[in-house]
């Protein structure tokens, strides 16, 4: 049955404030049986109190064969992470 | 006791629902719907563990929920024969959910106003599991009935075999003037909007019934009662008194 039925990436918001986080994918025929799953596998535990379901086929991805060209190159900018700062532990989690 | 023996039903009517959709675990046709149903099972066996416990105490002879899910026979379980209906197919599961949902939620609605406070609370928290079951279950009712032409027959099919079971939902028996409870008759009209919303999208009428079957109040089943309290009960009745 699953292999004619289209494929769907669930995203969960923990909780007010945070943003959507990719947790899995699941199979549906259609965008509101696709929420129900996604409520029925990833929200078991109270995990979250929002869901965004995205027909897999919608998203596109970066070539696996390009990473070296897309990502290697920022490994050496050190300079653009932001630990040059001392932050007073009155800021708290930032 | 009215009360005892009314709590009693909707507790069997829970247990034995949440039995047969717990079959399910490793066989449904979809993962999704593997975890779907027992997630199911778990709100109806919830449910029933509360009414259980809460009839125990109204008994007052000692009776643990275990000692009345496990150790009464199938004469002594007065479940609604709907609820002990075998899965057969996926859209007998479903319709049979739909049925047994759309009767729970507006009943719990109405039992939010109850003066018994536990019968309060468990409607508060089972008047949110019924609204996701009558979506759940309505949501694939309506697929199946206006899917493919095997679905719509399988659909029709279900219809046709359970629909005879529904009048006993609406029949008061022990509830009879229970205060603490709202009356079974009373949320037939409801009951009745549900299902036609649903049944509408899903291009199914429902039946008119010459000969309805009831007879789970009174303790009356069918075969198939039998089979499931025995696998149900058999570790208990083989361990009696064992934990874990």
């Amino acid at each position: 049955m699953s292999g004619e039925v289209p494929l769907w990436e669930v995203f969960i918001r923990p909780r007010n404030g945070l943003a959507h986080k990719h947790v899995g994918s699941i199979h549906a025929a259609d965008e509101v049986m696709a929420l129900q799953a996604a409520r029925d596998v990833y929200t078991r535990r109270g995990e979250g109190n929002s869901i965004w379901v995205v027909p897999s086929a919608a998203i596109t991805a970066s070539d696996p064969d390009q990473a070296a060209e897309n990502f290697e190159p920022t490994a050496e900018k050190i300079y653009r992470h932001p630990t040059f700062y001392d932050i007073p532990d009155e800021v708290g989690h930032m | 006791m009215a009360l005892f023996d009314a709590v009693l039903e909707l507790a069997d009517d829970h247990l034995v629902l949440g039995h047969r959709l717990s079959e399910w675990c490793g066989h449904a046709p979809m993962l999704e719907e593997d975890l779907a149903l027992p997630n199911m099972a778990l709100d109806l066996i919830g449910t029933a563990r509360t009414l259980y416990d809460y009839a125990a105490t109204l008994e007052g002879q000692g009776r643990t929920e275990d000692d009345m899910a496990y150790l009464r026979g199938e004469r002594e379980y007065r479940n609604l024969l709907l609820c002990e209906r075998p899965n057969e197919d996926f859209a007998q599961t479903m319709l049979r959910q739909l049925y047994f949902a759309a009767f729970m939620h507006p009943y719990w609605q109405a039992a939010a106003d109850s003066a018994d406070e536990v019968i309060r609370g468990v409607a508060g928290k089972a008047v949110k599991e019924m609204a996701y079951h009558i979506r759940h279950a309505g949501e694939w009712v309506i697929r199946l009935g206006d899917g493919t032409e095997e679905s719509a027959r399988r659909m029709t099919d279900a219809v046709e075999a359970l629909h005879i079971y529904t009048g006993e939902l609406f029949e008061e028996g022990s509830a009879e003037g229970v205060d603490a409870l709202p009356s079974r008759a009373a949320v037939k009209p409801a009951w009745e909007a549900i299902i036609d919303h649903i049944f509408g999208q899903a291009l199914l009428s429902r039946p008119v019934v010459q000969y309805p079957q009831t007879g789970g109040r009174r303790g009356l089943h069918g075969e198939s009662l039998g089979h499931l309290l025995a696998e149900m009960q058999s570790v208990h009745r083989a361990h009696p008194g064992a934990t874990w």
